[in-house]
């Protein structure tokens, strides 16, 4: 079995990394350069950068922010927030980024995904998805932050964007986020078990038994991990440790 | 100190390659300037990218010879992701078009109906020396057991001759040639920019490598 990833997740929101709770912004949890360094010296497989509210007040992203927190970082970025055009993805990779998140101009103009995949290679294009929770097996897609409601079907755009060319998809259960109850497995699973491309779940990591139950049930294929994290009540190592003691390959760390 | 470029094709992640490099003191100039490519003690070709969209950005302007020409003449060079592709004869991601035709052999999309994993490849992976190779005085030395890179393709190469193998990796249950090398020409498949101290590892062999005195 391959090794699944590990991926903290900064919301970025000004200079700071905040906390959401069901993706609207509480606390102030650090900065993102130290807590970026922090994470890859212990072992994180890639990060996840996301400005909150690029997107949200048509704010452009602050790219001199992120060439600073990339500095000392030899793993994997992906970047997200406000990102609405060929060149911004090209601004992006420029000061560090290795791949783009896109959720709300997609969900406006789908075939920017298209253009973008064949001009920066699908493994460049993550597809970005809020979903909330509908009922009877159903959800919908939310943009601007978690604000906007968009009347589409999760589990259909997914598949829609990936024949349009996405490389892979970062996942987030608005209604677990930042509880720390666990992942939305029948949200992940409906995507995951199904989709040809990898899917990153977030939203909801509690304890190394959640992201258990979301590798081994759910199908990620990756998981997006914050609050435990940030606070610190846990490493990436201990994270993996106990993963692996569960039957589930990861990198080990070789840094230290 | 020597001089290395990194080519600026219009795709790619520079800024990672580039702190790579800072982080060794070393300050890679990014450049597509023919002539300072020609002159650089060694050269890397980065990628992210679609195949025709890196080969159109070396016509665009006018590197596909500058390149071929330090291939010829043995002067390092490190092909990453994509710029490795580039570095064969031909690719296959939407359509067939020709590549730089310095190690002979084709860029294939993983084979979907033999794979018991998901393509893209997208996440850390092991590499091996392919068959009896030996790493010993090469770029991947000192990296043994601890080689695990970070991967992100959907397509592989296939070189032509035995040869020009020089790495695997174990991927759905097969194997495919994850590093090519042609005398002091590689092309890693994996990022090693992005692969943390491993993969730093080997961007401190290819500067011994540039610094070695040459013929």
């Amino acid at each position: 079995m391959k090794n699944i990833r590990i991926i903290p997740t900064l919301h970025i929101k000004g200079s700071n990394v905040v906390k959401p709770v069901h993706t609207e912004a509480l606390r102030v949890v650090g900065h993102p350069k130290e807590l970026a360094l922090r994470y890859y010296r212990e072992g994180a497989d890639e990060l996840i950068y996301l400005d909150i509210v690029a997107s949200l007040y048509q704010r452009n992203f602050d790219f001199e922010l992120l060439k600073s927190v990339s500095e000392e970082i030899f793993i994997p970025i992906t970047v997200g927030g406000g990102i609405r055009s060929l060149s911004d993805i090209k601004n992006a990779l420029r000061v560090g980024a290795d791949k783009v998140a896109i959720n709300t101009y997609a969900v406006h103009h789908p075939e920017f995904l298209k253009a973008a995949a064949e001009e920066f290679g699908s493994q460049c294009i993550v597809l970005y998805i809020e979903a909330k929770e509908k009922g009877d097996g159903r959800w919908e897609v939310y943009t601007d932050g978690g604000r906007e409601s968009t009347g589409v079907d999760a589990v259909e755009w997914a598949k829609r964007t990936i024949d349009l060319g996405v490389g892979e998809i970062l996942l987030t259960s608005i209604d677990r986020d930042g509880t720390r109850k666990g992942y939305d497995l029948e949200l992940t699973s409906a995507i995951a078990s199904t989709s040809p491309i990898p899917v990153i779940a977030h939203g909801g990591a509690g304890n190394a038994a959640h992201l258990e139950e979301i590798i081994k049930k759910g199908k990620a294929d990756a998981v997006g991990v914050s609050s435990i994290f940030h606070y610190a009540e846990t490493d990436i190592g201990a994270v993996k440790k106990n993963l692996s003691g569960r039957e589930i390959n990861v990198r080990a760390n070789y840094s230290n | 100190m020597k001089s290395i470029v990194i080519i600026d094709y219009g795709v790619g992640n520079l800024q990672s390659l580039r702190k790579a490099f800072a982080h060794f003191g070393v300050e890679a100039v990014v450049s597509e300037d023919a002539k300072e490519i020609e002159v650089a003690d060694a050269v890397v070709l980065p990628g992210v990218g679609s195949f025709e969209a890196g080969m159109r950005g070396l016509r665009l302007r006018g590197l596909v010879e500058t390149v071929q020409k330090r291939a010829k003449e043995n002067q390092p060079m490190l092909g990453i992701c994509l710029g490795a592709q580039l570095l064969l004869s031909k690719g296959y991601e939407f359509g067939e078009h020709d590549g730089l035709n310095i190690i002979p052999g084709e860029v294939v999309r993983f084979d979907e109906r033999e794979m018991k994993e998901k393509i893209p490849q997208v996440g850390w992976n092991r590499v091996y020396p392919s068959g009896d190779v030996s790493w010993k005085g090469s770029i991947l030395e000192s990296n043994g057991p601890k080689s695990v890179m970070y991967f992100t393709h959907s397509y592989i190469f296939a070189p032509k001759q035995k040869e020009h193998m020089f790495g695997v990796t174990v991927y759905g249950g097969k194997e495919f040639c994850s590093v090519i090398r042609k005398g002091n020409i590689y092309g890693c498949q994996f990022h090693p920019e992005k692969s943390g101290e491993a993969g730093l590892r080997l961007i401190r062999n290819f500067i011994s490598l540039a610094s070695a005195p040459r013929a």
